[in-house]
């Protein structure tokens, strides 16, 4: 497989959030603002990158029967670097994610990738597995986070100098003013609905490409016969 | 047992033995190198907080090393360690500011800051954190309203105590649309807090930084 191919598979084919449905919990928890979705995004995809590589490493001495308490003590290391270098640099934005930090560590997509590809793969395969697969994740939550706040807030980035610091500040967008607030995109329900949404459009747009797909040999052949 | 077996059980042992020591060293080596940092975050967080209700010009000491733990079960019910920062100028009292928590809200407790100046006024009131509802009773928060700021300059003659709850409750407090138990559970929780303050008022500054009042 190539690495394009690994990559494109974790961000888009099987997709976390919208295909495989796996780490669900901080996926509509976490996705009120585009700006939370980015950091649980990012801090996932460093522990994916991270976790990968280190079974990749290991795979050769970590024998079936020890594999999986080895993936978890790997995984609880890796993101609890993860949280101690978030709450030195990112302090604000980490007491703004709290809990859905180290629960990082209970996302079966990460051991679901360190069982299923890291093991048996090349140390830079598992990385770019580990890449596609954590970004896909951030792009599944930074979209429902986008749509979350813009619909149930009406701004964008809002509190992106948590992240950014001041230039953060640039960012924040307000898109409707004086935006209501509508209540129902900002609580749980809104997130199922939400994801389902885009769970549709993201098969609408898989759908459709392949039919262009289906198209274009058949009009050459067409276009060959005249 | 045959050899080969015994030296397998060896063998995995010996590996997840090593996951375990290269996990400890690194983690280990990142604690050390982000403790002071983490440390000075957190002290940056609380500074921040205080600031926020009591102007630092008002104090030449610094409230968060001159803090002790207070208890009252009857006015910080459920076991709260209240946390006292005392703000003074030239060694005069100034105010205290104390964290505590409002147990009665709609949903988990609302962490609270509260700062009496040592005339009995509020200096200010924040939530620090809650988890009420979105859109309803999160108007406590000072980012989202300005009904916390209500509590500025107030005092236990200001309102009469019989009106120190909402108004649906015929106090002198506002509640929001759609949210009465939220703020209820605030005023009647800063109320407690300005009575435990008559009543220690020269025990809350008198105790030495670090120890325990009572």
């Amino acid at each position: 497989m190539s690495y394009r191919r690994i990559f494109h598979d974790g961000l888009w084919q099987q997709n976390t959030g919208l295909v495989v449905l796996l780490g669900l919990c901080p996926l509509l928890a976490v996705t009120g603002t585009v700006v939370n979705a980015i950091g649980l995004g990012l801090a996932t995809t460093i522990t994916l990158v991270f976790s990968n590589l280190s079974v990749s490493l290991l795979r050769g001495v970590l024998r079936p029967e020890i594999r999986i308490p080895a993936y978890v003590l790997i995984i609880a290391s890796v993101v609890t670097v993860v949280e101690l270098l978030m709450q030195a640099w990112f302090h604000d934005l980490f007491r703004v994610l709290g809990i859905f930090i180290p629960l990082i560590v209970t996302n079966c997509a990460i051991i679901g990738r360190a069982e299923a590809f890291a093991s048996r793969q090349r140390p830079l395969a598992a990385v770019v597995d580990g890449l596609g697969t954590g970004l896909g994740f951030c792009l599944a939550l930074v979209l429902l986070g986008a749509l979350r706040e813009l619909v149930g807030r009406g701004t964008l980035f809002s509190q992106a100098r948590l992240m950014f610091g001041d230039i953060g500040a640039a960012l924040e967008i307000t898109v409707v003013p004086d935006h209501p607030g509508f209540l129902l995109a900002m609580l749980p329900p809104g997130a199922f609905i939400g994801l389902g949404l885009l769970i549709a459009g993201r098969k609408w747009l898989d759908g459709r490409s392949a039919a262009r797909k289906a198209e274009k040999p058949a009009r050459a052949v067409n276009e060959a016969n005249a | 047992m045959t050899e080969r077996v015994i030296r397998g059980i060896i063998r995995s042992a010996a590996a997840l033995g090593l996951v375990a020591v290269i996990g400890t060293v690194l983690l280990t080596g990142v604690q050390r190198l982000t403790a002071d940092r983490i440390a000075e975050q957190e002290r940056r967080v609380v500074r921040e907080q205080l600031a926020q209700i009591l102007s630092p010009d008002l104090y030449d000491n610094s409230p968060q090393d001159d803090a002790i733990t207070v208890f009252d079960e009857t006015r910080f019910p459920r076991g709260q360690a209240v946390t006292a920062y005392r703000a003074r100028r030239a060694g005069e009292a100034v105010a205290v500011i104390l964290r505590f928590r409002a147990v009665d809200g709609y949903n988990g407790d609302i962490h609270l800051l509260a700062g009496i100046r040592s005339d009995g006024r509020l200096a200010g009131v924040r939530v620090v954190s809650h988890r009420e509802t979105p859109g309803l009773g999160d108007g406590i928060e000072a980012e989202k309203s300005d009904w916390v700021l209500g509590f500025d300059g107030r005092s236990l003659a200001d309102p009469a105590p019989e009106d120190w709850t909402v108004r649906r409750d015929g106090g002198g407090f506002d509640q929001f649309t759609g949210a009465t138990v939220t703020p209820r559970a605030v005023v009647a929780a800063v109320r407690m807090a300005l009575e435990y303050f008559e009543q220690n008022r020269t025990e809350l500054f008198a105790v030495p930084a670090g120890e325990n009042g009572t």
